[in-house]
């Protein structure tokens, strides 16, 4: 594997989507160039319908560009088959969505251990990943629970030990709070932030700025094209900014 | 800082310095800290126009302190002060301006400013976060100050986001 420092985790280019439905065709992205380095927390916001979770599946692979092309590491996924995607997915890819999507009939600590025993990883190694990421995650105690007895907050932090259990050098992660109350944002938003802080590279699609926050770097995304793509530097400005948002008034 | 200071004095007589101690302990490191000076300024003021009055007490070793109380008119005054509710946050009069304006001076586009002004929110959100995040998880009110100025803040970005997506199709 190349991973030399200046090697993104993720490259695309002139990413094209058209989706055909009924009606008029909807050009959902619209030319994309973009690259995430080792290390960065990348979040794509913009209204609903700007095609941001498009764009996060062409990235996953989960949809097929029209045009353009997405390197991983370096690779060119141009020749990439489903079935060489799906191991992409496994291994260096790992994906959360909105609605959690865990398999129903398995218990929270099969979801968490199934990629990795898909990945080939020995059962008793398997077990012991899945162990340390639910402890980590505040589930212990809910590994027989099936995924329908957690909360929504419950069942995402499930679902990121699933995405994570293979130690993916990417993270994308498609509104994660999109169906959480604000106490279950909170606790998406400070898990990511931590997996962030030890090197965990992340794309995450939010319309929830609280969410983009955490990021390093925040894409504007309207109408299939980058608006704009900013660094938060986080550093206090010259403006009243934070302090003049809380002040009280005399 | 004239009405919050009458409320802590509420619960009891209390000096200055012992005020700010209680505003900082409320609000936590959420709200800009009140400086020392200020409040001696503002407690000089509710005395004279009769809202609390202070009364020397003697220290052996310092200077006297100055321990206030709550007169019937400051409690009335705080009464009034609960009734009242308080106005409307404004949208942001001088970002709309610009927005407004913006087309026929032809000095900037209007989505250069939205980019901009968003960016700005942005990092002000960033740093509510990390607020947020060293903020003491038992200090509830703190915590929703913060989270009130997010959810405004959250707001403004939304608008932002309308105003780009209207401004956008008129390209």
């Amino acid at each position: 594997m190349s991973d030399g420092p200046a090697v993104p985790v993720l490259r695309a280019e002139g990413l094209v989507k058209t989706h055909h439905g009924e009606g008029a065709p909807v050009r959902a992205v619209r030319g994309v160039d973009l690259s995430v380095a080792r290390g960065e927390f990348v979040a794509v916001t913009g209204p609903s319908g700007a095609g941001k979770s498009t764009l996060l599946h062409l990235l996953g692979g989960l949809q097929r560009p029209d045009g353009g092309s997405i390197w991983l590491d370096g690779r060119c996924t141009d020749s990439f088959s489903e079935a060489r995607w799906a191991v992409e997915r496994r291994k260096a890819i790992g994906i959360v969505f909105q609605f959690f999507n865990l398999v129903s009939n398995l218990s929270v600590a099969d979801n968490v251990e199934l990629p990795a025993l898909l990945a080939g990883v020995p059962p008793r190694r398997a077990r012991a990943e899945r162990e340390e990421l639910l402890a980590e995650l505040g589930l212990e105690g809910k590994e027989r629970s099936m995924p329908g007895e957690l909360s929504g907050g419950e069942q995402q932090r499930v679902a990121l030990a699933r995405a994570l259990v293979n130690h993916p050098p990417l993270l994308l992660a498609d509104e994660p709070a999109g169906s959480l109350d604000s106490k279950g944002t909170r606790e998406v938003m400070r898990l990511l932030s931590r997996f962030h802080g030890r090197g965990q590279s992340i794309v995450l699609v939010t319309h929830d700025a609280r969410l983009a926050s955490a990021a390093d770097r925040v894409i504007s995304f309207f109408d299939g094209r980058i608006a704009d793509d900013a660094a938060l530097d986080g550093t206090p400005s010259r403006r009243p900014g934070t302090s003049g948002v809380l002040k009280l008034r005399d | 800082m004239r009405l919050p200071l009458l409320a802590l004095l509420a619960r009891g007589p209390a000096h200055g310095y012992e005020l700010k101690q209680d505003l900082e302990q409320l609000l936590g490191s959420a709200y800009p800290q009140p400086n020392v000076g200020q409040i001696y300024v503002t407690l000089g003021r509710l005395e004279k126009s009769g809202l609390i009055e202070g009364e020397d007490v003697e220290q052996s070793s310092r200077p006297n302190k100055k321990v206030y109380h709550l007169t019937d008119a400051g409690r009335e005054a705080l009464h009034a002060w609960f009734e009242e509710t308080e106005d409307e946050p404004r949208v942001r009069d001088e970002f709309f301006m610009k927005l407004a304006l913006a087309p026929q001076t032809g000095l900037t586009d209007q989505i250069a400013l939205i980019n901009r002004q968003r960016r700005q929110y942005l990092n002000t959100m960033r740093n509510l976060s990390k607020l947020a995040a060293a903020e003491n998880r038992d200090n509830r009110i703190a915590h929703l100050l913060i989270e009130g100025a997010m959810l405004h803040l959250q707001a403004d970005l939304d608008w932002l986001e309308r105003c780009q997506e209207e401004l956008e199709e008129l390209e």
